[in-house]
């Protein structure tokens, strides 16, 4: 059970995807410029890691390692992703409208978004069990949420500042994600000293 | 446009990291060091430049509804052969790339220039276009890398340099230097060009991807708000 802890919270905080790993960076700084948007995008992004992880673990162990196969990883991978992703569009479309409505415009979006092909290759590469790695994907998905929905707030204090020519729109996007990114180096050696 | 404007557009005009914003992760992922940053920038030059000539060779071949999906296998095949490459005789930039490596599949200057140019261009023009892009991404990389390494951690290719050595930043190494030396080599950019590109917002409209998601959902988002 600890592991688990271990493995969340490590994703959420110390590992975060965005902050720390630098992956779904054009999410990050394209769709977070209203706290709404930034929630719907995360909440897609949290649902299809979650979907692609369990379908690309059991593919990478019982289809492509027994045999001798592991080489195709990345063109598995990615192919399957972008399936996943039309065919939850198509299934949300005919069968719940208004989740489609809240979360469809976000969803293909998501399968040329590195960090859902990030997290299922970082969860054969660690050799996390399937648990293990479903509870990494969430952990990842909720960094990623708590990292756009905290920059959609420092955005939006952005707005109204008096900001130097040459600094407006994304520079200064840039330096205000980089003192985000500053205080979740705080939390790094915490989770050690938690369960030491 | 001739043969050398086509090739110097990549390096300075449409800078693919600097202009046009495009490849943002793996910049700000390896451009920590300069000899990883060289090698990314190697490796995504290759699999541009066999990306661009192939679909270029095939674009009458290719029916235009499916083509973003035959795009993504093509990079994948490249991507996957440059990997086996870098595994089999450089385990050492394999080991320093680590995850960046296979994510080249979905950096958005490879499918971005199959779009924009591949799709519509000869195959001399194409891969004339993806080695002025290459050279662009690695140089802009290589600048990066270079004030990342030179302040962070005092050397340069793993040369010393005598002063800085023993007072590095080490924040510039980490995530938050890699955000905000970025976004001060924008800021640099945008006065050089006399805030030309200062107006352009980052969103939808410049990703390749938008052409996927059917161009504008994020700006219909936005007008619905």
């Amino acid at each position: 059970m600890t592991n688990f802890i271990i493995i969340m919270l490590s994703a959420v905080f110390i590992n975060n995807y965005v902050l720390s790993r630098f992956l779904g960076i054009c999410p990050f700084l394209g769709v977070s410029k209203k706290l709404n948007q930034a929630a719907g995008m995360s909440v897609a992004v949290i649902f299809v890691m979650l979907m692609a992880t369990a379908v690309t673990w059991p593919i990478q162990t019982y289809l492509l390692d027994p045999n001798n196969l592991g080489y195709l990883q990345t063109i598995v991978f990615i192919l399957v992703i972008a399936a996943l992703v039309q065919l939850v569009e198509i299934i949300l479309k005919r069968y719940i409208p208004s989740l489609h409505k809240s979360l469809g415009v976000y969803l293909p979006l998501i399968t040329t978004n590195c960090a859902v092909l990030g997290v299922t290759i970082l969860n054969i590469d660690e050799g996390y069990t399937f648990a293990e790695s479903m509870v990494n994907s969430l952990g990842s998905g909720l960094g990623f949420f708590l990292a756009m929905v905290m920059f959609a707030g420092v955005r939006s204090r952005l707005e109204g500042a008096d900001i130097p020519k040459a600094f407006q729109g994304l520079p200064i996007t840039l330096v205000a994600a980089s003192i985000t990114s500053l205080s979740f180096l705080g939390f790094s050696g915490v989770i050690e000293n938690l369960f030491a | 446009m001739n043969k050398r404007q086509n090739l110097l557009k990549g390096i300075i005009k449409e800078n693919p990291v600097l202009v046009l914003i495009l490849g943002t992760c793996p910049t700000l992922a390896v451009s920590t060091s300069v000899s990883s940053a060289l090698g990314m920038g190697a490796a995504a030059a290759i699999v541009l430049l066999c990306s661009n000539i192939v679909i270029s060779a095939l674009r009458k071949v290719i029916p235009d509804t499916v083509r973003i999906p035959c795009y993504i296998v093509l990079i994948a095949g490249f991507v996957t052969m440059v990997q086996m490459l870098v595994k089999a005789f450089a385990p050492a930039l394999d080991e320093s790339l680590g995850i960046y490596l296979p994510l080249i599949v979905v950096n958005c200057i490879i499918l971005g220039r199959a779009e924009m140019y591949a799709n519509k261009n000869k195959v001399i023009d194409s891969a004339i276009d993806a080695l002025g892009m290459g050279a662009g991404f690695t140089l802009a990389l290589l600048l990066m890398a270079t004030i990342r390494e030179v302040f962070g951690s005092g050397t340069w290719m793993g040369i010393q340099i005598p002063v800085l050595a023993q007072n590095n930043i080490s924040i510039m190494t980490m995530a938050p230097g890699g955000f905000l030396v970025f976004g001060i080599l924008i800021a640099v950019v945008n006065k050089i060009s006399g805030g030309k590109n200062a107006k352009k917002n980052f969103g939808c409209a410049g990703c390749p991807s938008a052409e996927i998601c059917g161009k504008t959902s994020c700006e219909e988002k936005e007008e619905e708000v």
